[in-house]
């Protein structure tokens, strides 16, 4: 029984780090842009979520859905403003100012904030669980992240294959100049697309607080996950980086019923054979 | 005149690829192209449709000055280009690198153009391509692809550099046709081609161009015969 719990909680937990996944490998996937600070607008959009709950007084989920429309905007502006000078045939200015984004918004939030742990509180459905049978039981919020990360990738799939926009944001990742002689205006679809990724990454802030604790300074350490599931999974294939996600929950779960210790090492143990053994990841979407 | 060109000039270092070119192309109109291998023909297509900026002159679409216009505006703006080395986008199927084209070209819902996509898609051969990945293609399909998806933006101008290279009898014969078929329906066609009995099949006027310079205008037959042109391709001291 404790094998099958293992992998059942290790598999939720997958979940939670698809969901931190999905936003970096759909900004990637469109425009070759590394987040850097990735991490740390999860945790933006954790507390702008725990601003809502606490200040607003809004029910959690509709705190979420405010969230994620303030951090669509944000992504938009972001993107148009700033990010889009980065890009070019040098990737080094985005992976600069990404870093440097990081390390303002710490320190903006840590100035905001102050450097206590918060919790997003889910109210009585924080302890509630869901009886398997045989002793077996799965929390309701770790359910509540898998799913999401299903339908957000469900939603992205559809978007990406079955709707004009998606094929832009196809068209541009393919060959971005080619692009725009079809007329699509490339700085528009960056800027729909990372805030889109903005709004996966509110998704993902309100199950990185509600599953533990958070603090301004997470950001990074939530941000090594997320490249490592995107990576494992192989790149430009959501439902490869739901695999990724899942494999490296597993690894971790596995891990700390051998030691506590081996909890985050044997994510990163996983993680570098797969890295030897299949660089391009698990499940590439293209061979190119 | 749809397409006014005025003392274009473009020089990479020491290599001039428009030397003050002067260039116009009336409504309705099939122009052919020709010179040799790096005489500038497509830096011309390029300097048209706004992948590379001038050095000095200017370009005019309908008297409107699009010099400095960005490429996606000069598409909205009527122009169409296919490009020499096929361009697709390798990972979208043959349907949908024509919609892309269709509904950001043309301006249009996926819904409205739809009808637009599969003519075009009839017109150019590749209906029976349509869900195949573009990147699954032969050579001779990716050049029909490359006219589809210029025609799927419903230019005014259309400027098809290189298409019938490769080709076999029966197919060159039916891209002609093709191509006779799309300026009869009221397409400004613009067209560079060494292939030049296909060339000639469908062009009323002919410009030669050699060093980024015009060297020949008119007729075709008679800039084909003429003697500048006949120095360039045959070597001939005349």
């Amino acid at each position: 029984m404790i094998v099958l719990d293992t992998i059942l909680q290790g598999v939720l937990l997958g979940g939670l780090y698809a969901l931190f996944a999905t936003g970096l490998s759909l900004i990637f996937g469109v425009m070759r842009l590394v987040n850097l600070a990735h991490g740390d607008f999860m945790v933006v959009g954790a507390f702008a979520v725990l601003i809502g709950v606490d200040a607003l007084g809004l029910p959690i989920l509709l705190a979420a859905v405010v969230a994620g429309v303030v951090m669509f905007g944000l992504g938009y502006l972001l993107q148009s403003l700033l990010l889009n000078r980065t890009l070019g045939k040098d990737i080094l200015p985005p992976l600069l100012v990404t870093f440097g984004l990081s390390i303002i918004l710490q320190n903006g939030m840590l100035e905001a904030f102050s450097a206590d742990t918060q919790r997003l509180d889910f109210g009585a459905l924080s302890s509630a669980s869901v009886p398997l049978g045989g002793g077996l039981a799965v929390g309701v919020i770790p359910l509540m992240t898998f799913a999401s990360a299903v339908l957000v990738i469900l939603f992205l799939n559809w978007l990406f294959y079955r709707t004009e926009l998606g094929r832009a944001f196809r068209a541009t990742s393919d060959k971005p100049e080619i692009a725009q002689l079809m007329g699509i205006d490339n700085n528009r679809i960056f800027a729909l697309a990372m805030a889109l990724a903005l709004v996966v990454v509110a998704i993902a802030g309100l199950y990185l607080g509600a599953r533990a604790t958070f603090d301004p300074l997470i950001g990074p350490s939530r941000l090594i996950f997320a490249f490592e599931a995107v990576i494992i999974g192989g790149l430009g294939s959501f439902w490869g980086t739901l695999a990724g996600g899942v494999i490296l929950g597993l690894a971790q779960t596995v891990g700390a019923q051998i030691s506590p210790e081996w909890q985050t090492l044997a994510g990163h143990v996983v993680f570098l054979v797969v890295l030897v053994l299949r660089p391009r990841g698990l499940f590439p979407r293209h061979v190119d | 005149m749809l397409l006014e060109i005025r003392n274009l000039r473009r020089a990479f270092g020491a290599v001039v690829v428009a030397d003050d070119i002067m260039l116009d192309v009336a409504e309705g109109e099939a122009l052919g192209i020709i010179g040799p291998n790096g005489a500038g023909k497509s830096s011309l297509f390029n300097l048209i449709a706004g992948r590379l900026a001038p050095d000095a002159g200017t370009i005019r679409l309908d008297s409107t000055d699009i010099t400095r216009m960005p490429a996606r505006k000069r598409v909205h703006a009527g122009i169409g280009r296919s490009f020499q080395i096929p361009q697709p986008f390798e990972h979208m199927t043959t349907y949908e690198n024509v919609s892309v084209a269709a509904c950001f070209g043309a301006g249009g819902s996926e819904r409205a153009e739809q009808a637009h996509v599969v003519d075009v898609l009839y017109r150019t051969g590749l209906l029976s391509k349509a869900n195949l990945p573009a990147g699954a293609l032969s050579l001779l399909e990716r050049k029909r692809l490359e006219m589809a998806r210029a025609l799927a933006t419903k230019p005014r101008l259309l400027l098809l550099d290189e298409i019938a290279g490769g080709l076999t009898d029966a197919e060159c014969a039916s891209l002609i046709a093709t191509i006779r078929e799309v300026n009869a329906s009221g397409t400004t066609i613009v067209w560079i081609e060494h292939v030049t009995h296909a060339l000639l099949a469908v062009v009323t006027r002919l410009v030669a161009i050699d060093f980024g310079k015009v060297i020949g205008e008119g007729d075709p037959q008679a800039v084909m015969e003429s003697d500048a042109v006949r120095r360039v391709y045959l070597g001939i001291e005349a």
